[in-house]
């Protein structure tokens, strides 16, 4: 076989990417109060604490609020940047589409610290609303990515196609082009769903009194006792990611498939 | 689409516009007033917009500042050399030895991890690592060890084990591209050139994954560097970070003029460093393949 | 339809119906720039009802540029297109009259075959049945009955080209635009298609405007043909004008191969132009072969197809003059057979050798000359070409 030693070793990397992850389940059902070996016995318990939970409740709904919307906007915005920039040249299109991807390597801390300032001295009281306006900023890139790739393995000639067969430029772009990236478009609403309800740092500073997911587990890793319920409510987000993660790769690969392009790789 | 150059360029402007300006709104002006406010003066409660490099000297002059943003430094230096390096062989072997149709299937596999919740990921690691964790605790139970191992606790090197975890799919990926845009028939012509396997991997594969290498570094520096999270939760607060410092100073202590200071001077230090590790490798960055 | 049925391609009688069609692409002065680039560079052109044209050059001659002018999506900077004597002007790519075959063919690959053929039908109004019916009957047309209900991303190249065929068909424009619609195929595919293609336009009558880099292609079927250079069409003809008689060596040298020899003009009548050449002597070559240099070329040159002159028996009697030399190289080619000739005395004005190439068809019974052996070259004055 080819790449033995190699093999082994990825096996043994993928490993220890996956050793917390596989960790979680294993204390979530684990009646121990505290979080070490070796196991006492089995309980759904902290899952149940977890389901009693009125504030953890208001966290989840908080962080859906957000991650819809935030994924809604940041994919409409790029569906707008994937289009401009796979279909049209402009002046200044560089800087322009850096700008837009700028949150993709600019440290979370510098985009949340900057506009907190921002927001605070403009009065704003911070709110759901303000941690939407960050999250959204953060996904754009990501949705713009995705996106396009989605745009780019259009052959132009469809949409001329479809406007040479009498369609209208919208009409061509509703029969044409939409179909063929609805694909992308799914896959982008739930990578930016993904990566909002994971968002930690933005929620923090610009969530105010709000809690969300990420906050509300921060706040609570504090206190020991809190910590196997955590472990549930990790155990359960994890499941909860892997499922759209697996959802919108289904999608990516599907559009792909569609548009008989090659294959060139997973995310990013 | 019976359209010519200028309202090609004109219908692509329109479409942008949307994105650009909430990146204007929401980006780029606040990056401006941090940029305006290290140049203010603090005054208590408000402040004073009035010209001064006083914030900069301050920074400047501040030993804990220097003791922070080299511990950033350093710490994110070995972040990225643990990680490019454990990566190199990962993505080496998904490139060369995995057959094409299962490797989106190992990529799907390798960025799983990193999209699911950072903040429990790192919480989880202070767990396998602390005191009781389970590192110690499973040891201690197989009667390994009589005592819980010290060095992995809370301290800077559970910190590069926690953030190089975070970021492995980051490094992974900018290597993977590279590999996988080398023309295979360059390495059969280095063994056929007599070359053994050894040294066409040190003199071919490797010069031409170097892209890859450099930008996978990048990518996992400049984040490591800002990162939060981490030091809040695995150093137990107590070996802070620059982003935890800039994060005091703006709203612990409210002195935003120091704090935005601080905020540029630690993106500039960054910067430099970066164009000069990309200049450094310059002569791997030009070849157009 | 009218169709005015023509008989086969380049006969007399089809050309002459063809003169007699109305003018259905009227292309005048027309002008386009990209940017500072000049891509057309003042095009005239009249292309009639019913007639198969073909836009040839070489790729970056404008010859695609012009073909989605024509469809619309290119706008001009200056000059006119009409089709059908209406000024296409103010009307954008999707009313115009004209349906195009893409380089991609452009089959929607979310659409089934039915689906991609019926796609202009939309806003017909027309009932379900009478549109399901209309694709059924293209899709016979381009010979892919049955296959309506096909994936279209599972089709050959082949099927694919058909299906593109089918969609811009069944709306009946006035003219098809066809834009290098064989070269993604395999040379047997192509050679097919061509055949299939000049069978479908008698057909069907539609005016059919064909761009390709390929001059065996466009010489096989078109009626008329525009060879482009740079923006600008550089000869206007019938296929059997165009390969006998270029007007310039770039022409010449871009369809088929030609061999040029120096010339010196020696003299001019109303009838002949009087020149000698070396290796071939003196010749009168009739004004109706005299062409123009390029700029680049260098004084005054007589060429000729390697088929329109031929080996013969030492002291054959003909019509023909016959020129002496020795093989100097022989490619064979299994039905045809070339040979490089160096001809006496054709060393010239300037001492250069220049041997000429002869294509000889192989005949059972006759050998293959050696490299070496002495030939004699039997020539035409008829068949020379002179560029001044």
């Amino acid at each position: 076989m080819k790449g033995g030693g190699l093999r082994v070793y990825a096996v043994v990397y993928l490993l220890f990417l996956y050793a917390p992850i596989l960790l979680l389940p294993v204390f979530a059902f684990n009646s121990g109060t505290i979080i070490a070996f070796p196991l006492k016995e089995f309980t759904t318990e902290w899952f149940a604490q977890m389901w009693g939970n009125a504030s953890l409740r208001r966290a989840l709904a908080n962080s859906l609020t957000i991650a819809v919307s935030a994924s809604i906007l940041a994919t409409c915005l790029g569906i707008f940047a994937a289009r401009a920039s796979t279909r049209f040249e402009f002046p200044g299109k560089g800087p322009v589409m850096g700008l837009i991807m700028l949150p993709l390597v600019l440290p979370e801390i510098i985009v949340s610290i900057s506009l907190l300032v921002v927001l605070l001295s403009l009065g704003v009281t911070l709110s759901v609303l303000t941690v939407i306006v960050g999250h959204t900023l953060i996904c754009m890139p990501y949705a713009t990515v995705i996106l396009s790739t989605a745009f780019n393995s259009l052959d132009r000639s469809l949409e001329e196609a479809a406007y040479d067969l009498g369609e209208t430029r919208w009409s061509a772009f509703r029969l044409v082009i939409l179909p063929l990236v609805m694909p992308g478009i799914i896959s982008s609403l739930l990578m930016s769903f993904t990566i909002s309800l994971d968002e930690f740092i933005i929620a923090f500073f610009l969530a105010g009194n709000e809690p969300t997911l990420p906050t509300y587990i921060f706040s609570q890793l504090r206190f020991p006792k809190q910590i196997p319920m955590i472990m549930a409510l990790g155990t359960v987000l994890v499941v909860l990611s892997i499922l759209l993660l697996t959802i919108a790769e289904y999608f990516r690969r599907r559009g792909i498939a569609k548009t008989g392009a090659k294959d060139t790789g997973g995310f990013l | 689409m019976a359209a010519g150059n200028r309202s090609q360029a004109a219908q692509g402007l329109t479409l942008i516009a949307p994105p650009l300006a909430y990146a204007v709104l929401i980006l780029a002006a606040p990056l401006l007033t941090i940029l305006a406010y290290s140049f203010f003066k603090d005054g208590y409660l408000t402040v004073i917009r009035e010209f001064t490099l006083e914030n900069y000297r301050a920074v400047w002059s501040d030993p804990i500042f220097h003791k922070i943003m080299l511990r950033s430094l350093g710490v994110a230096a070995l972040v990225t050399l643990v990680t490019v390096v454990l990566a190199f062989p990962v993505a080496y072997f998904l490139s060369f030895a995995v057959d094409p149709r299962r490797k989106s299937m190992w990529l799907f596999l390798i960025t799983i991890p990193f999209w699911t919740s950072y903040l429990i990921r790192v919480f989880l690691w202070k767990v396998i690592l602390g005191y009781n964790g389970v590192i110690n605790s499973g040891l201690k139970s197989l009667g390994i060890i009589e005592q819980p191992l010290t060095f992995i606790l809370y301290n800077v090197n559970s910190m590069v084990i926690t953030l190089a975890h975070a970021y492995a799919p980051f490094a992974i990926l900018p290597i993977f591209i590279a590999l996988e845009k080398i023309d295979r028939s360059l390495l059969e012509a280095g063994r056929d050139l007599g070359e053994s396997r050894a040294m066409t991997f040190w003199r071919v594969t490797l010069p031409l994954a170097m892209p890859g290498v450099v930008a996978a570094a990048l990518i996992v520096f400049i984040p490591t560097i800002g990162d939060y999270v981490t030091p809040a939760l695995i150093g137990g607060g107590k070996i802070p970070m620059i982003a935890n410092m800039i994060q005091s100073q703006m709203l612990d202590q409210d002195n935003r003029p120091m704090g935005s200071a601080l905020a540029v001077t630690a993106m500039l230090i960054v910067a430099v460093l970066s164009l000069i590790f990309v200049a450094m490798n310059r002569r791997f960055l030009k070849v157009r393949q | 339809m009218t169709t005015n049925n023509p008989g086969p391609k380049s006969t007399a009688a089809h050309r002459a119906a063809m003169a007699g069609a109305k003018p259905m692409i009227e292309i005048r002065a027309v002008q386009k720039y990209y940017g500072d680039y000049h891509a057309l560079r003042g095009i005239d052109l009249t292309i009639r009802a019913g007639e198969f044209f073909s836009l040839l050059g070489p790729s970056g001659c404008g010859k695609t540029t012009l073909l989605r002018t024509i469809a619309g999506f290119e706008d001009i900077s200056s000059g006119a297109v009409l089709i059908d004597g209406q000024d296409m002007q103010q009307v954008p790519a999707n009313r115009r009259p004209t349906n195009m075959v893409f380089q991609s063919y452009a089959i929607f690959p979310h659409l089934t075959v039915a689906e991609n053929v019926g796609f202009g039908l939309r806003r017909d109004p027309r009932s379900r049945a009478e549109k399901a019916a209309a694709v059924e009957e293209a899709l016979e047309m381009v010979g892919l009955k049955g296959y309506g209900s096909r994936a279209s991303h599972a089709l050959s190249g082949g099927q694919r080209q058909r299906v593109a065929l089918a969609r811009a068909l069944i709306l009946k424009p006035k003219v098809l635009l066809l834009d290098e619609p064989l070269s993604a195929l395999d040379r047997k595919m192509r050679e097919q298609m061509q055949v299939e293609l000049i069978k479908l336009q008698r057909q069907v009558g539609i005016t059919f405007v064909l761009v390709t880099h390929d001059q065996e292609e466009a010489l096989v079927m078109s009626d008329r043909i525009a060879v482009m250079f740079e923006g600008q069409i550089a000869q206007m003809d019938g296929p059997e004008a165009l390969y006998a008689r270029p007007t310039s060596r770039r022409v010449a040298n871009f369809i088929g191969v030609m061999n040029f020899l120096p010339a010196r003009v020696l003299g001019e009548t109303g009838e002949a132009v009087q020149i000698e050449a070396p290796g071939l002597g003196r010749v009168d070559i009739p004004m109706a072969n005299v062409s123009r240099a390029d700029p680049g070329d260098e004084g005054p040159s007589v060429g000729f197809r390697p088929e329109a002159v031929s080996l013969v028996a030492p002291g054959a009697q003909g019509a023909n003059r016959v020129a002496e030399g020795v093989v100097d190289e022989v490619v064979y080619y299994g039905d045809m057979t070339y040979y490089d000739v160096r001809l006496d005395g054709s060393a010239g004005f300037d001492g250069q050798a220049r041997p000429v190439r002869i294509a000889m068809r192989n005949v059972f019974g006759r050998e293959v000359q050696d490299v070496g052996t002495r030939a004699n070259v039997s020539w035409s004055p008829g068949s020379l070409v002179l560029f001044r």
